[in-house]
């Protein structure tokens, strides 16, 4: 029983930080269909920019939780300005090219951050200090959950209910869900489509880096390939529970990080990844548009 | 635009931490040479960025017919057919006037042509995003390299049961998507792909896990062995007919009737169906087609190699086959080979610089797509035009 209640909090707790990266590739999806290849090492610049932050900050001497709070607070600005300056540079001039240019255009431009990260900073795993504090837990509990979990779960938790507030209540969510619905007709109805892309960038790239700063700070190392993995794994996750559709990542991300959890703890870890996408494969068999996906049927 | 790019990448390119020694390096230099750079390159690119836009808007006024220079070319025979010769001359007497290193590039740019042929079956002609296409490719090696090592199955006899293994796989591939469409399709290609590539990393009893499988003979000629050299260039002008082979069949199932079920097909699915099209059996066989292709081309990439791992069949592998469709232009078979051979031997020849072609390559990728989206060489739509009103304007000026 205490296993299984290790594993169904593992798998939370990677499936939240699958949900936050997830939920950049779901947005984006949603409003102008393209599968933004890029938005993985997005993620990793997040993570990047935290460690030399909270580095040269340490060599300061700076306390604990500032330096937590400021690399956090830098990962999402740099994260965010890359986005944003991706989607100026290489998607906004394809706008109205056919999706495969512009699915062409965002892996050019995964590869150009890779290589670009790979050569100013090192291509070997720097160790990522461990930001946030340790704190044991009582008796029955500790070998059950750690302090960094319980951080990752708040986060993700706040950062799920901020983003709903703001799609649901505040102008410019309605302009973004205006803008998935249909982008002529939102053009139409005075909606700056520009902006509401940029911002939509903006956003998912905020919560893909403050995954990368929790994730990297609970699993300790960094490289720069490790944004290529995550990506892969947050978009099987958003296409799970439906993609376009937000509470759809979420619910796929956690589906996947508890599937992988099982597995490995149960069955084995060699097949970590084999398990997570014959998962997929199953479950788009029985349901095409994912979990919550909406299944369109063709107009004529 | 220049202070953006300063402020952008400041942490990254300015301070590098060793994290051992705990020491910060502050590499200023960088940030004033990224400052100089942006300021010219973002003048450069909103020049180009103006002249491609008032290109689109004349095209769409119509005040030039636009036929690329290429098609042109194509289409005169008179400088096509001599064209056609000496790059056949120049293949043929390739591997004499190269040297041996030369010619293995060669030999990869063509296993990429061919797996760009076939890729173009499923994306270019059909529409089916297949990101997944790397799997065929290493049952087809993995075909030969296994048979070879248990049953002691020779090239020639390996070839076509590696064309069969990739169709089938194909087909079982083509069975739980047919539902699917668009991005649903190919992240489960996607999927698909990586659990043929972990199940060969971790399967050790069957395929020796990530240490591979090595001393696969080259391809011999009806029995006789060659040395390396030799049979280097045997295995060059075994591809060279292969690829012959392959374009001859592409380009005749372009005009079939199943080609044209794939194009209409990939251009709206519903009317497809409306015409009569069976849109299971004309996607599985795009599948299965396309399959087969890498498949073959998967046994000649272990009879080149001599040995092969896992890790010569990663996602990376399945989207640079991508990216030689896209780039080359999709549906066009000179397309796809330019494609492949720009996307192949370009970052061969950038070796010079080779710490920086991946960085050039991904810029490229992104450069070529903002400024001729539709590829290099795009496929020409097929247009019926009514003849008798034109010829009616002309007369009546």
């Amino acid at each position: 029983m205490e296993y299984f209640l290790e594993l169904l909090l593992g798998g939370l707790t990677r499936g939240s930080i699958y949900a936050l990266i997830a939920l950049g590739y779901t947005m984006v999806y949603g409003i102008i269909e393209l599968i933004n290849f890029a938005h993985g090492e997005i993620y990793m610049i997040g993570a990047f920019t935290a460690l030399i932050v909270a580095s040269v900050l340490t060599l300061q001497g700076w306390n604990h939780i500032a330096i937590l709070v400021i690399a956090s607070i830098a990962a999402v600005i740099y994260s965010s300005a890359y986005g944003y300056t991706a989607e100026k540079l290489a998607y906004k001039p394809l706008r109205r090219a056919p999706r495969l240019s512009a699915l062409i255009s965002a892996i050019g431009v995964s590869l150009f951050l890779q290589n670009y990260v790979l050569l100013a900073q090192t291509s070997d795993f720097l160790p990522f200090p461990s930001l946030i504090p340790e704190f044991k837990f009582n008796k029955p509990y500790e070998h059950i959950i750690s302090s960094p979990e319980i951080v990752i779960l708040t986060t993700t938790t706040v950062v799920m209910i901020l983003l709903t507030f703001l799609i649901k209540f505040t102008k410019i969510g309605k302009a973004m869900r205006a803008t998935a619905q249909d982008r002529d007709m939102a053009m139409l109805v005075g909606v700056d489509v520009d902006r509401v892309i940029s911002f939509t960038f903006i956003v998912g790239s905020a919560t893909a880096a403050l995954g990368g700063v929790l994730i990297a700070s609970h699993v300790g190392q960094i490289n720069f390939y490790i944004g290529f993995i995550a990506g892969i794994k947050a978009f099987v996750a958003a296409v799970l529970g439906g993609i376009g559709s937000i509470p759809g990542a979420v619910l796929g991300s956690l589906v996947l990080g508890w599937t992988e959890s099982f597995f490995t703890g149960y069955i084995s870890s060699d097949y970590e990844d084999v398990f997570a996408f014959l998962f997929l494969v199953f479950i788009l068999i029985f349901r095409p548009a994912g979990i919550l996906g909406r299944s369109e049927t063709d107009k004529v | 635009m220049s202070a953006w790019f300063m402020f952008l990448t400041f942490p990254i390119m300015v301070i590098r931490v060793n994290t051992v020694e705990n020491v910060v390096e502050w590499r200023w230099k960088n940030m004033l040479l990224i400052g100089i750079g942006s300021f010219f390159l973002s003048f450069v690119w909103s020049y180009s960025l103006k002249r491609r836009d008032e290109g689109t808007k004349k095209a769409e006024i119509g005040e030039i017919e636009k036929t690329p220079l290429i098609q042109r070319i194509l289409k005169e025979r008179k400088i096509f057919i001599p064209t056609l010769i000496v790059i056949s001359v120049f293949a043929l007497v390739f591997p004499f006037i190269f040297s041996l290193y030369q010619t293995n590039i060669m030999i990869t740019g063509l296993i990429y042509i061919m797996l760009g042929l076939g890729l173009n079956i499923v994306v270019g002609l059909a529409g089916l995003l297949d990101l997944g296409y790397v799997a065929f490719y290493a049952v087809g090696a993995y075909a030969y390299a296994l048979l070879n090592y248990h049953f002691g199955i020779g090239f020639w006899a390996a070839l076509p049961i590696g064309a069969g293994l990739g169709a089938f796989f194909g087909i079982l591939l083509g069975f739980p998507v047919l539902r699917l469409r668009g991005d649903y399709l190919a992240i489960v290609t996607l999927g698909f792909g990586e659990i043929i590539r972990l199940i060969l990393e971790n399967w050790n009893a069957f395929s020796f896990g990530p240490s591979g499988i090595a001393n696969i003979p080259r391809p011999s000629f009806f029995g006789i062995e060659f040395s390396v050299y030799n049979a280097t260039i045997y295995l060059y002008y075994i591809m060279i007919g292969l690829i012959l082979f392959t374009i001859f069949v592409v380009n005749r199932l372009q005009d079939s009737r199943i080609g044209r079920a794939w194009i209409a097909l990939r251009e709206d699915e519903v009317a497809c169906q409306a015409m009569g099209i069976d849109k299971r059996a004309t996607k599985l066989t795009a599948f299965a087609l396309g399959a087969t292709w890498a498949g073959m081309a998967g046994v000649i990439f272990a009879a080149k190699t001599t040995f092969i791992n896992p890790a010569s069949f990663t996602i990376w592998e399945s989207i640079i086959i991508l990216c030689i469709v896209v780039l080359g232009g999709m549906g066009s078979i000179i397309g796809v080979i330019t494609g492949a051979l720009v996307l192949i031997l370009l970052p061969e020849y950038l070796r010079a610089f080779s710490e920086y072609r991946m960085l050039i390559f991904g810029g490229i990728l992104v450069l070529m797509m903002v400024f001729r989206p539709g590829g290099i060489i795009s496929d020409v739509r097929r247009i019926y035009r009514f003849e008798g009103l034109e010829n009616y304007n002309q007369k009546t000026p």
